[in-house]
């Protein structure tokens, strides 16, 4: 039942295993079909440059939701998390090109509550930018 | 432009159901590059002691979009420039995993909406629940509406 990673085993300060991903204006297209968000500033470069942003931008969501893989690489079962929540502090600028921008993410324990659940911290950067503030998953363990 | 704060407190329940099902789930993991077999093969999902497959944390995100066009943030009569929104936050409270075969319902609500310098903040809730009115989520959003706050545009 759920996941086999044990609530016991894990402490504050417990890093998670990072992940690097990359984002490319193909991976904006495929999220807004998925997603059904078609706002232009996701796929449309004079649009985004006229409403006064750099460039065409992920989705907070995209980020959001890549970011979050982290947590459930870890657990194995993406039904353990309980809880997920970011700000989100700075565009992802995805350029027309074929390196697009690299998420970088990091994560570690900051808490454990009752009821077996832990809560983790994510720090997501791209170029060195924090992308994503107070980034944190309630995650319900073994 | 500033938008308009009678929109406080507005509450709209989507007129139709939604029924989650695995092939929807398998897109959404595909287009954020998410491998995860428990989006995919229900036994994977199963061995997890789930009944069939399981959506991403972030998956019901799909729900605000598919009832976009009939809720309050599209109406004119709030001001909101679409073009002109950035996410500023999110938050998801999942009380239980959204599995293939779902049927839900939301009712989404106007927190808020406040001046932030020259921007605005627009919060919203929107509550999930299956059609017996079982809750299965919270999402709590704030929208930035950039540069239409009085003297920001």
């Amino acid at each position: 039942m759920a996941t086999t990673l044990a609530y016991a085993a894990v402490d504050v300060g417990t890093p998670l295993p990072a992940g690097r991903f990359p984002l490319h204006r193909a991976t904006l297209v495929m999220y807004a079909g998925a997603s059904g968000d078609f706002n232009v500033i996701h796929w449309n470069e004079r649009i985004a440059k006229a409403v006064g942003l750099p460039d065409v931008i992920a989705h907070g969501m995209l980020t959001m939701a890549v970011a979050g893989r982290v947590v459930t690489d870890w657990v194995g079962d993406p039904g353990a998390v309980v809880e997920y929540g970011v700000r989100f502090v700075r565009p992802v600028v995805v350029p027309d090109d074929d390196q697009g921008a690299v998420l970088e993410v990091a994560a570690e324990v900051v808490e454990k509550l009752d009821d077996g659940i832990v809560v983790v911290e994510l720090t997501a950067t791209v170029g060195g930018d924090k992308v994503l503030g107070q980034a944190r998953a309630k995650v319900r363990l073994a | 432009m500033p938008l308009n704060r009678e929109f406080v407190g507005r509450e709209y329940t989507a007129a139709e159901t939604y029924e989650v099902s695995r092939e929807l789930i398998r897109r959404f993991a595909d287009a954020v590059g998410d491998p995860n077999p428990a989006y995919r093969d229900p036994l994977a999902a199963q061995a997890y002691g789930h009944p069939d497959v399981v959506a991403p944390p972030t998956f019901l995100t799909v729900l605000t979009f598919r009832y976009f066009a009939e809720s309050p943030v599209i109406d004119p009569a709030l001001g909101l420039d679409y073009a002109r929104v950035v996410h500023g936050e999110q938050r998801f409270v999942l009380h239980r995993p959204v599995y293939a075969g779902d049927v839900l319902r939301i009712t989404s609500s106007v927190s808020d909406i406040r001046s932030a310098g020259r921007n605005e903040l627009m919060t919203t809730r929107t509550e999930v629940t299956t059609t017996a009115g079982d809750p299965v989520a919270e999402l709590y959003a704030t929208l930035v509406s950039r540069g239409t706050a009085e003297g920001g545009a």
